[in-house]
């Protein structure tokens, strides 16, 4: 994936099984599964099938009836409750930031339950916010209920890394927000994954989403039978029964464009313009490139606006952009994202930005359709060969 | 003037009674409360006793501490607590009820323990729901502080009751009008005041 270190560490069920008194069969039967450090695993099944309980029982929400749960080797049974929870991250759906306290409080929590230090704990939420894309000057000392629904779930994310735990649990992360909301948010995921590889255990009912993010994706069965448990490429390519081939449903020859990312694509340059910067330095540089329009580029380097190089004549320094919104896609996106902001965006390309919304670069429509001819001709070179074997790139 | 320095004082020893008493009565209901919210069994006896002992006439219940508690400041501070929980009481079960189950289980899942996840979210956001019971039990129990006077208990329920039993005196109305002139203003400044400490004490995040 990269070449930053892991920090997650292997999380491992053995035989785990939850029964309640009084049901007939158990909710969760015997799951066994390894998780390898750094990686995202997808839990995904029809609703009652375990997939949250299997999830609550790594940090002893729900306490596992038996069987073993080992996190580094460590059982997580052999610790105190509350401090094995402050060193596992948990992000659920909407955030579940608490209203009465501040985004700041709200992220230290759980640094404050370890008894870090003021001074460490303060850097620690700016840190935090910058990573998820929020300002910290501007949010930090906000409440909820003054955010926006995917800005809660950025600062959901940060809290759950707030003690840089080596294994976070997510419970439908992104389900309450909007799709692009949930797509941007899934990228910025993906970015912040790249950067600090922790082992990331999320359930979800999307299969799209568990393609899109897992390293592996789970399906389970009702009493958290695995159905499957194998790379997105797999799981589309074979599925091992009709009933996963049921759940990942039609059109997964499509979906194979989710499982490209922007990153894998060449990325083309394109002239830039810096709010304030002299027009005709930008009209210069526009000309030597042979385009008609520039992106418009903030102090931290973020794209926020095409601006077409008509519209600039006759002006002396670079206006700034209107709006707060970040534009494009980030380059953890799918090719499937890509091509949609291509489609609506009337310059004919698609914007991409790298680590805290820098730009980076564009790709154009040329680009992807290059791709995707090279995929099918090595789709069909390699047809006949089994499904195994391949790595996940 | 001593008759004013009289009426200050039995004003003040009436305002005293009633907030040492409702602040005892909301630790209690809330104790009570928790207590409630963690043993469902319970809800339905919480819910008959405030509701049956808002019925309970006050003189009555007097009259039956009397012999326990013999006269003076005792069964007044008894009583008055005892109408005092029972608005605060209903008014918490509620409020922590309220709180969002996905909140409290976030809290336990990052690690809070029982009691911190108690005081720091269940708590805070019950506040505002628990202090409006603390608002009406404050003035339910300066009228049942006046009539603690029958007891002779602290406070301006003594000029009510002086004034009663002497009508036709010619001081019995002034009597009888100090006493509840004074209570009601009394009670006007308490709730003002406790709006003030709802303003000071509820989170910007959660105030309507």
């Amino acid at each position: 994936m990269t070449d930053q270190p892991i920090s997650g560490v292997d999380l491992e069920l053995v035989d785990v099984t939850k029964s309640y008194p009084g049901q007939e069969r158990p909710a969760v039967d015997g799951l066994t599964l390894h998780v390898p450090a750094g990686e995202i695993v997808m839990f995904i099944g029809p609703s009652g099938c375990g997939k949250t309980t299997s999830l609550k029982m790594i940090n002893r929400l729900i306490e596992p009836t038996s069987g073993t749960i080992t996190i580094g080797g460590d059982d997580v049974r052999k610790q105190k409750v509350d401090e094995l929870r402050r060193h596992i991250g948990y992000v659920i759906q909407g955030g579940s930031l608490f209203p009465h306290m501040t985004v700041a409080q709200n992220i230290a929590l759980v640094p404050k339950l370890l008894k870090w230090d003021d001074k460490r704990v303060e850097a620690r939420v700016d840190e935090l916010l910058d990573l998820v894309n929020l300002d910290p000057g501007r949010y930090r000392d906000r409440y909820p209920r003054e955010l926006s629904g995917g800005q809660q779930q950025r600062v959901g994310v940060a809290r759950g890394l707030a003690s840089d735990p080596p294994v976070v649990l997510m419970d439908e992360p992104f389900g309450a927000v909007d799709p692009i909301t949930r797509s941007r948010l899934q990228d910025e995921l993906m970015s912040i994954q790249s950067e600090l590889r922790k082992t990331i255990v999320c359930v979800t009912h999307d299969i799209d989403e568990a393609v899109k993010l897992g390293d592996r994706i789970c399906i389970l069965q009702e009493g958290a039978q695995v159905a499957q448990y194998d790379t997105p490429e797999h799981v589309l390519a074979a599925p091992a029964n009709r009933f996963v081939e049921d759940f990942v449903g039609a059109g997964s020859g499509l979906k194979q464009l989710t499982l490209t990312r922007v990153d894998d694509i060449e990325l083309r340059s394109w002239p830039t313009a810096s709010v304030g910067e002299p027009v005709a330095e930008v009209l210069a540089r526009a000309g030597q490139a042979g385009e008609s329009s520039v992106i418009v580029l903030d102090q931290r380097r973020r794209p926020r606006a095409w601006c077409w190089v008509r519209d600039l004549e006759g002006q002396d320094r670079v206006p700034p952009p209107a709006g707060d919104e970040v534009l494009g896609v980030d380059r953890r996106a799918t090719l499937n994202d890509a091509l949609d902001d291509m489609l609506s965006s009337s310059y004919g390309a698609a914007v991409v930005t790298g680590r805290r919304d820098e730009f980076l670069g564009v790709v154009d429509f040329a680009s992807v359709t290059r791709h995707i001819q090279e995929t099918a001709q090595q789709v069909e070179a390699s047809a006949g060969s089994g499904p195994d074997g391949t790595e996940r790139t | 003037m001593q008759e004013r320095a009289d009426i200050v004082y039995g004003g003040y020893q009436h305002v005293s009674l009633v907030v040492q008493c409702v602040a005892l009565a909301a630790v209690i209901a809330f104790l009570l409360a928790v207590l409630v919210t963690r043993v469902p069994a319970l809800e339905g006896l919480a819910n008959a006793v405030s509701a049956i002992g808002l019925t309970l006439p006050s003189f009555a219940l007097l009259g039956f501490l009397l012999p326990l508690l013999g006269i003076g400041p005792g069964p007044a501070v008894a009583a008055v607590t005892f109408y005092a929980v029972l608005p605060i009481l209903r008014n918490a079960v509620v409020a922590l009820q309220g709180v969002d189950r996905t909140l409290l289980e976030s809290a336990r899942g990052m690690g809070m323990g029982a009691v911190a996840t108690l005081l720091r979210v269940q708590l805070p956001l019950a506040w505002p729901v628990i202090l409006a019971g603390i608002r009406t039990s404050t003035q339910m129990s300066m009228g049942v502080a006046a009539i603690a006077a029958v007891v002779l208990g602290p406070g301006l329920g003594g000029y009510i009751f002086s004034g009663l039993e002497q009508i036709g005196n010619a001081n019995a109305l002034y009597s009888a009008l100090v006493g509840t002139i004074g209570v009601v203003l009394l009670a006007l400044v308490l709730d003002a005041l406790l709006l003030l400490l709802g303003r000071l004490t509820t989170s910007k995040g959660i105030r309507a």
